[in-house]
């Protein structure tokens, strides 16, 4: 059995109360940090475990932190607004288990020194809301939060906001704005971070809820036994969501790199295989903005570079899989359509263009495209997307634009003849 | 005329003295007057933009950015069955199109005793229940046609009340501490902070020109 | 790299060409300075930057090579490298172009821009020819009418926020707002709260296509029929600048010009939408001869005539004196100059003024030392001591409110009574009649009871002598005599002797009025009568032998069966005059009363004579802002009938005496101006137009003056009418620097600057005594108070306030009146009038608030002249 982190107590009978949380170890990393720790040190563990954040961009969480520009009002905000379609990671862990979100929440409140703290959840999350409120409270009433907690002299507020809906309050900086009270709008960069001009214009550090749930266990076992696990860049363990065609979808907290795409899918006590007599035609990783991999592929481990080398994304660790019997161009079509209504519609590119690349690809699904229509959409792609090079250039303001060539692309690129076969037969060759 | 009930209007003063700026208190304020009509009538937004002393329009310009907030009404049972490509490779558009049979409205729909609307939506997070739905964002799945046919049996005949609230009413659990840092003292320490960047950039431009 | 570069300035290369620039100055202006115009829709030089339609995308390299960035977003840097004519950069933005049309209407043929639209411009200059969107488009009802004056076609809508940014940041009315997301994404307003901004119609001209349009403008003209010149707002003192607009000889649009020292571009709604009351069919346009309860049309010499003889009369009765003129403040400069000099010149009497009894003494105008908008808004704070700015001076609010939001600057507001200006205000003092005189005595010393506004200014670093601060002088009350505000100014100005002042009236050219000699005591350049300068006595016949009398004094005069003949030019007292009583009694008495006018108003309507006068846009002069800066005003369209400028008329009734005023166009009115007056001294009109400066100039001139002004220039997306395809791709010419004084000689301004006159000793009226049961009087104008700009202008008429009378909740307890009751308001002569109540908690305790010009009900004054300070008694009708 490998290590288990933030699922260590998934399980557990009633493992989203406090009582059951403290009987488990919960509260001594806070304890620990606040008590026998320098924010200093609570900072270097973190940078020492190597983590990179788990909410899609994998950028270095040590290094985030160490990036927040000093100023006498700093804030904290963790993203639980997980809606990258099929990721279902966060959401695991909202319900069951709270308190440890709670309690890396304080901790990393502490190390960066944030006047507030806030956990943005996504508003769909009516039962994670309910699970994290109760746990605020009771971590209020234990004393873990609020006014001089645990007699340390460190004190800060946490404050839960729900979401309303809207998939690209996810991007940090849509999210700030939606918590400021405002429409959902990506900030235009630079600032490239908020760890310089976040939350109300004050320096500002956004994790992921996975992130944080990290972070307890780093404190307690320390950064070097964090780093320990995992290969490379890609330390510790991951939450994979994996969803799709296989057997038994479901959340697997794995070592990263100890596993390859194969056996996730199908070793039988993680995805279980597919239904009989199918294969494995294309995996989406990392969330719909990741383009496609093919079955060669599959041996690829699961780990931040080796997927970037492969020319696409580990992302938010969600993995779809399409068997050969799902057809390209629905799915292609279907995540266009996510992002042409998920679109903030701010920018002139996204928000015309989602719209424009979403009706065509209809239109070819239905069995009405031509040929030239796929030259069409790659154009209006390309004007998303200049090059459509991955790592995308582009002409919007935030990556939600470039992300949506990412399917239709590698659609088009894998499946070409799939294509042709819904042109030529003016219609979808698969049965649904 | 208060739109707000006495109770409420207590949850919302309190709501909007958790953030160093009152308006972070809109999207809140919106669910709590969901909450309390199922939708966020105009009546409840006039009463909102003045809690937080903006414009009405400002609150309907950020509350119709966000999907869950519905400025008309809305059946009791939000029902969203969800086509996006997990639930799709499991058969959600097909659950779809069975709600739509079953409830008798296309999607976007109110039944005429306004017992449901029907949605389709983006994912949920349920995937690994696919094809999933949620009634008022509490979740079901993996529902085939007769599942589906139960789950609204149930709803008709309110074996799901505990677990399923009316329409609007997100979470029952709220906020029972005050905060501890008071917010003066980060608007104090907010005000040192601009006055220090306004000298700063003083400092680069001293002839800072009519622009905006 | 930036070696070579002028001092201040860094080095940027693009499309391998270096150029200057000054630091953290965006890319998209720099290279625009340049010569490189790079397409926008969404960058406006006077509002934040949003960079959301990505139409000026340009490569800039980068740690990682070249990468596409919004050159309206990107500060520049020295050494910067850009590229703005690649095939990425004109992919880029060939494919937002083809992304913003795939959904627009392309209803050119019906819409009010085609043909002045950036968006249309770009299609046709670089746009494919066909379009490759073959699906359906976006639907939305087309225009919904979001007020009174604009008109939404939310089809058209290119989502670039410049409308909704104006609305929240400049305005600060976010009425309108994008509601929806993604594709869906619509400007609306909220039900039922229409867009009743003062400031709409700026989002009207900066919209870069035709979904926002104005109710006065549509469907009037197409913009290749437009032909245009530039001028200035004659609305209020602020002296916007426009471009005026016409087709066919008939008025069609104002159109707000970027004039860094006044108005950035921006007007009020009653500024940009009153041409219509120059169109009005209502126009006088014949003199008209008094005949019983009617009028005849009369030729000009018939009426000529009768005029010299009633002059000829009244002289012979006593003396001059026996004759007084009232000048109203839309006069141009050019008038007031001709006005005066018959008057005081030919006639020679000294009974001369334009305050109605709103304003102030015209020699303590005259002698106050001013300060600019622009000193104002970079001082170091402002006290504020003035009528409502929004309501008065609407784009000078904009001026302090952007300002003080960008904390260039603090403000610190002291009255008796709430104020626009407040809810920008550092501190505010309600402040009680009898309390200035300590205030300002006390203001910046120890001990003062206003410690709250002390502290302010001091922490800003204000000098104890008053240096760095600025006070903006109005009358915050009407209710309270002139005589407090002047009080006050001169006891400030001896206190502070370093702070300057912007006297904040909003009667249109009082100040060029007051500089011309319209007021009673004075001559021409700010000096007093005594002062006749030797270029003066060259050219007048006469000088008054002694003061004469103000408004005021002429109507208290005229009552008294002292006054034979008057004469009103451009001037409505009985309706306008703060005493409507006083005026009304007084007019009648008079045995012959001239008005120079442009309609029939309360005034003329009366009149034993009524000259027709040429209107705005009718004729070319010159204006005085209340800095004392002068800006051209240019003739558009033709007068009707045989309406005449008003310094005509004055010389052709000097003719009529046998008298030559000695000018025969305006521009030769302004050289005898710049001759007699020390303060004009190097005015002339070739020189105004020459350097065509949006800027106007300042008087005294100073040595850059006009030199270095940088030429009208409209935002390039939204450039109105002809030259909008011109302008697109139009940059550095059109922004050309010019030197007027090289070409023109040398000047030498500072050997002959104007010191202002002495100021008297202050001098505080007796203190006021509240009579029992009665309530004190907020008497204050609004934007919409009645005025025939307004009632001859269809479209403004809609908006013209209701006659209410507001009180706080605490007296409509006592009264038992709630609001949409009447109550009866009875003045201190004891004349009484109903009003509908409105019960307001922004109304202070103990008051009532009543508005200037929004009734006219005889017998009724709440103000009456000999009061120092006005109560009224209010009763449940
Ligand atoms: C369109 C878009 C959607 C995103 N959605 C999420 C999300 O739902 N949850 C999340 O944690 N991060 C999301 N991100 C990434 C965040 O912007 C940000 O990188 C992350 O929250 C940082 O946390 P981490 O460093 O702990 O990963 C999204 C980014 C984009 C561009
Ligand atoms: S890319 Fe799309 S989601 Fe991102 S800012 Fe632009 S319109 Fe909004
Ligand atoms: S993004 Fe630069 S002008 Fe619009």
């Amino acid at each position: 059995m490998s290590t288990k982190i933030v699922t260590a107590r998934v399980g557990v009978k009633d493992s989203h109360t406090i009582a059951a949380y403290i009987e488990h170890g919960g509260y001594k990393a806070l304890r620990k940090a606040l008590l026998e720790m320098t924010p200093e040190e609570v900072q270097a563990e973190v940078t020492a475990s190597g983590m990179l954040g788990r909410g899609g961009a994998g950028f270095e969480t040590g290094r985030k932190w160490s990036m927040l520009k000093q100023d006498l009002v700093k804030y904290l905000v963790v993203n639980g607004d997980e809606s990258e379609p099929s990721t279902f990671k966060d959401h695991l862990l909202v319900e069951n288990d709270p308190h440890q979100l709670v309690e890396g929440t304080l901790i990393t409140a502490y190390a960066i020194g944030a006047s507030r703290a806030f956990i943005y959840l996504r508003g769909e999350f009516a039962f994670g809301l309910e699970r994290v409120q109760a746990a605020i409270n009771e971590a209020y009433a234990y004393g873990a939060v609020g006014g001089n907690i645990f007699g340390s002299g460190f004190s800060v507020d946490l404050v839960l906001q729900p979401g309303a809906g809207a998939y690209i309050c996810g991007e940090e900086t849509a999210l700030i704005e939606s918590l400021e009270g405002k429409r959902g709008y990506p900030r235009i960069k630079p600032p490239y971070f908020p760890a310089v001009i976040g939350l109300y214009g004050a320096p500002t550090i956004v994790n992921n809820v996975e992130t944080m749930s990290n972070v307890p266990w780093i404190v307690t076992n320390g950064g070097k036994a964090f780093a320990a696990l995992g290969k490379g860049r890609s330390t510790g363990t991951r939450l994979f969501a994996l969803s799709g065609d296989v057997m038994r979808p479901g959340n697997y907290e794995l070592e990263m790199t100890s596993k390859t795409f194969r056996e996730l899918i199908y070793d039988s006590d993680l995805g279980g295989g597919l239904k009989e007599g199918r294969s494995v035609k294309a995996v989406i990783p990392g969330g719909v903005s990741a383009p496609w991999i093919g079955p060669d592929n599959l041996d690829l481990p699961l780990g931040q570079d080796e997927v970037a080398q492969a020319g696409s994304m580990l992302g938010s660790g969600s993995i779809i899989v399409l068997d050969d019997h799902s057809c390209a161009v629905r799915a292609a079509w279907r995540i266009t359509k996510f992002f042409n209504r998920e679109s903030c519609g701010q920018c002139t590119p996204c928000r015309e263009g989602s719209g424009w690349i979403e009706k065509i690809m209809h239109r070819i699904e239905m069995g009405s495209g031509t040929e030239s229509d796929l030259d069409l959409v790659l154009d209006a792609c390309d004007n998303i997307a200049p090059g459509l090079t991955w790592p995308p250039q582009q002409t919007t303001i935030c990556v939600l634009g470039p992300s949506i060539p990412s399917s239709v692309v590698s659609a088009i690129k894998m499946f070409r003849d799939e294509f042709m076969i819904h042109i030529k037969e003016e219609g979808c060759p698969f049965v649904h | 005329m208060s739109f707000f009930t006495p109770e409420n209007l207590e949850k919302a003063k309190v709501l909007v003295g958790l953030y160093p700026d009152r308006r972070s208190a809109l999207i809140p304020l919106c669910h709590l007057a969901q909450g309390q009509r199922g939708h966020l009538s105009h009546e409840a937004i006039e009463e909102i933009a003045e809690l937080l002393e903006i414009q009405p329009a400002e609150v309907m310009g950020t509350a119709s950015f966000y999907d869950m907030l519905h400025t008309e009404d809305v059946g009791k049972y939000l029902v969203g069955v969800c086509t996006n490509v997990a639930c799709l490779l499991g058969g959600g558009q097909e659950l779809l199109d069975h709600a739509s049979d079953v409830l008798g409205v296309s999607p976007g729909g109110t039944t005429e005793d306004g017992m449901f609307t029907l949605e389709e939506v983006e994912c949920v997070a349920h995937c690994d229940k696919a094809p999933c739905a949620q009634v008022n964002y509490r979740y079901f799945g993996p529902l085939g046609n007769g599942d589906f046919d139960t789950l609204v049996d149930d709803l008709k005949n309110d074996r799901l009340s505990e677990s399923v609230p009316p329409h609007g009413v997100l979470s029952r659990v709220f906020r029972d501490a005050p905060p501890m840092v008071p917010l003066e003292i980060i608007h104090q320490e907010r005000r040192k902070m601009d006055e220090a960047k306004k000298a700063r950039l003083a400092a680069q431009n001293p002839d800072a020109g009519g622009k905006q | 790299m930036s070696t070579d570069a002028p001092q201040n300035l860094i080095t940027i290369s693009v499309d391998g060409k270096e150029i200057h620039a000054k630091s953290g100055e965006l890319l998209i202006e720099a290279a625009e300075k340049a010569g490189i115009f790079i397409p926008r829709f969404c960058f406006h030089n006077r509002l934040p930057q949003v960079g959301v339609c990505r139409m000026c995308l340009v490569e800039v390299k980068g740690p990682r090579g070249f990468a596409l960035q919004p050159s309206c977003y990107l500060p520049v840097a020295d050494g910067m490298e850009v590229i703005t004519d690649s095939e990425k950069v004109k992919k880029a933005q060939d494919g937002v172009l083809e992304f913003l049309l795939i959904n627009h209407p392309l209803d050119c043929p019906t819409c009010d821009k085609g043909g002045e639209c950036p968006l249309q411009d770009q299609t046709l200059t670089f746009g494919p020819g066909e379009s490759r969107f073959i699906e359906e488009k976006r639907h939305w009802e087309k225009p919904i009418a979001i007020s009174k004056l604009v008109f939404l076609d939310r089809e058209r809508c290119i989502q670039c926020d410049r409308c909704t940014r104006f609305a929240d940041v400049v305005a600060g009315d976010a009425l309108i707002e994008f509601f929806g997301r993604g594709d869906h994404t619509e400007v609306n307003v909220f039900p039922e709260r229409p867009f009743t901004s003062y400031f709409s119609g700026n989002t009207v001209q900066i919209c870069p296509v035709g979904a926002l349009t104005a109710s006065p403008y549509r469907f009037k003209a197409r913009p290749w029929d437009l032909s245009q010149v530039e001028s200035s707002c004659t609305t209020c003192s602020m002296g916007c600048r426009i471009m005026v607009q016409s087709s066919q000889n008939q008025l069609t649009r104002y159109l707000g010009l970027d004039s860094d020292s006044v108005n950035h571009g921006w007007l009020c709604d009653k500024g940009r939408f009153g041409f219509e009351a120059v169109n009005s069919p209502e126009r006088v346009t014949a003199p008209l001869a008094r005949k019983d309860d009617d009028y005849v049309e009369t030729t000009w010499a018939g009426a000529l005539s009768q005029v010299v003889e009633k002059i000829g009369e009244a002289k012979a009765a006593g003396d001059s004196h026996r004759i007084g003129f009232i000048l109203g403040s839309r006069l141009t400069n050019e008038d007031m100059y001709a006005w005066v000099k018959l008057a005081k010149g030919v006639i020679g009497t000294d009974n001369v003024d334009l305050n109605m009894g709103d304003g102030l003494k015209g020699s303590i105008v005259a002698g106050l030392p001013r300060a600019t908008i622009n000193e104002a808004v970079s001082s170091k704070a402002i006290l504020a001591f003035t009528g409502d700015i929004k309501e008065e001076i609407p784009v000078l609010f904009l001026r302090l409110r952007e300002a003080v939001k960008a904390g260039r600057t603090k403000l610190v507001t002291i009255g008796t009574r709430a104020n626009s200006l407040d809810g920008l205000s550092e501190a505010t003092a309600r402040i009680g009649i009898d309390e200035l005189k300590s205030f300002a005595r006390g203001l910046l010393k120890d001990g003062s009871e206003f410690g709250e506004i002390g502290a302010v200014l001091s922490s800003q670093g204000v000098g104890s002598d008053g240096d760095g601060l600025v006070v903006l002088l109005g009358r915050e009350n009407l209710s309270v005599d002139q005589s407090v505000a002047e009080a006050f100014a001169l006891e400030l100005a001896r206190a502070l002797p370093k702070a300057r002042f912007l006297i904040t009236l909003r009667s249109t050219n009082f100040s060029g009025g007051t500089d011309l000699g319209a007021a009673p005591g004075l001559l021409p350049g700010r000096s007093l009568l005594g002062d006749v300068s030797e270029a003066l006595a060259e050219r007048w016949v006469t000088t008054p032998s002694h003061a004469g009398l103000s408004v005021e004094g002429m109507l208290k005069s005229a009552l008294r069966g002292e006054l034979d003949l008057i004469f009103v030019v451009g001037a409505d007292p009985r309706a306008d005059f703060i005493d409507s009583e006083l005026a009304n009694a007084a007019l009648d008495e008079v045995d012959f009363v001239v008005s120079v006018d442009t309609y029939m108003s309360e005034t003329s309507s009366r009149a034993d004579l009524v000259l027709p006068a040429a209107a705005f846009a009718e004729k070319s002069g010159t204006t005085t802002n209340f800095e004392g800066r002068i800006f051209t005003l240019n003739q558009k369209v033709t007068p009707p009938g045989v309406c005449r400028p008003d310094w005509i008329i004055a010389s052709e009734i000097a003719l009529e005496m046998g008298e030559d005023l000695g000018f025969g166009s305006s521009s030769e009115v302004l050289d005898e101006i710049a001759a007699v007056s020390q303060l004009h001294w190097g005015l002339s009109w070739s020189r105004l137009t020459a350097a065509a400066t949006v800027e106007g100039a300042l008087v005294p001139l100073s040595p850059t003056a006009l030199s270095i002004r940088r030429r009208a220039m409209l935002d390039q997306v939204s450039t109105p009418g002809i030259a909008s395809v011109w302008n697109q791709g139009l940059a550095q010419s059109k922004t050309a620097y010019l030197d007027v004084d090289s070409a023109d000689g040398s000047i030498d301004p500072a050997s002959r600057a104007v010191q202002g006159i002495g100021l008297p000793e202050p001098l505080w009226p007796m203190e006021a005594i509240q009579p029992a049961g009665s309530l004190s009087l907020d008497y204050i104008r609004k934007l919409y108070s009645r005025g025939e700009h307004l009632t001859r202008s269809p479209h403004l008429s809609e908006l013209i306030v209701k006659p209410k009378c507001r009180i706080s909740y605490d007296t409509a307890k006592q009264l038992g009146v709630k609001t949409g009751e009447s109550v009866r308001i009875i003045d201190t002569g004891g004349g009484e009038a109903s009003f509908e109540a409105e019960v307001d908690d922004a109304v202070k305790e103990g008051a009532v608030e009543l508005i200037h010009g929004s009734f006219l009900v005889s017998g009724f004054s709440p103000v009456r002249a000999d009061k120092a300070v006005n109560y009224v008694k209010v009763e449940r009708a």
